[in-house]
């Protein structure tokens, strides 16, 4: 299941989403909105994307992840627009029959989601300036 | 051949535009465009190799032919999550 939305996230409806009798174990993961980043403070944040790319490329990661680990159901949420500090801008929520797999799951389809989904975030700096985030490569 | 190419995030910003048209010959590949895009939009090159294209919203080799119909759009690089 994939959804980009501006409304925050329910994390009690995501969990309810994947969890099943056939799952012995259930991973979620949030990205929340974090305070400090190399010593500046954020204020706040926005997200923007592109919303066919987007939504297309969480469903392929969606799909690849299911052919590499045994998925019985996955959730993967986004966050658009405005965003206050501490909320939650992403949620992974994967439930696989044991442990390992739906933490390998979840860590992959995470960091894949930050190397490829065409979402950008932009910091509005407590000092008043804003910037687009635009990672350099490692 | 007219070209329009979807702008996000800084892109956008340093191009104050969210689509910019291109004239590219016919025949342009994702390259090409790419490079007329840079010459339009000249702080782009900061970006270097991570600036990616997309056509039809899906990730384009440089070599990728560009069809008047295709949706083109410059995709820096990401930071959802």
């Amino acid at each position: 299941m994939i959804e980009l939305s501006d409304k925050p996230i329910d994390v009690a409806a995501v969990l309810d989403r994947v969890q099943s009798p056939a799952a012995g174990a259930v991973v979620l993961f949030l990205g929340t909105t974090r305070e400090m980043t190399a010593g500046r403070r954020t204020q706040s944040l926005e997200y923007e994307c592109y919303p066919e790319m987007a939504r297309k490329k969480l469903q392929e990661l969606e799909a690849e992840s299911r052919r590499r680990w045994p998925i019985t159901a996955c959730a993967i949420l986004h966050r658009l627009g405005h965003l206050e500090l501490g909320e939650a801008s992403v949620a992974v929520a994967v439930s696989t029959p044991h442990r390992e797999d739906a933490f390998a799951a979840a860590k992959w389809l995470i960091d894949t989601i930050k190397e490829d989904v065409p979402i950008w975030k932009c910091e509005n700096w407590a000092d008043g300036t804003t910037e687009w985030v635009h990672p350099k490569a490692e | 051949m007219k070209v329009q190419v979807r702008l996000f995030a800084a892109a956008k910003e340093w191009a104050k535009a969210s689509t910019i048209e291109l004239d590219v010959p016919g025949g342009a590949t994702v390259a090409d465009v790419r490079n007329t895009l840079l010459v339009r939009v000249p702080r782009l090159a900061e970006f270097g190799p991570q600036l990616r294209l997309a056509i039809n919203a899906q990730y384009a080799d440089d070599g990728t032919a560009i069809l008047p119909d295709s949706d083109v759009a410059c995709i820096p690089p990401v930071s959802g999550g």
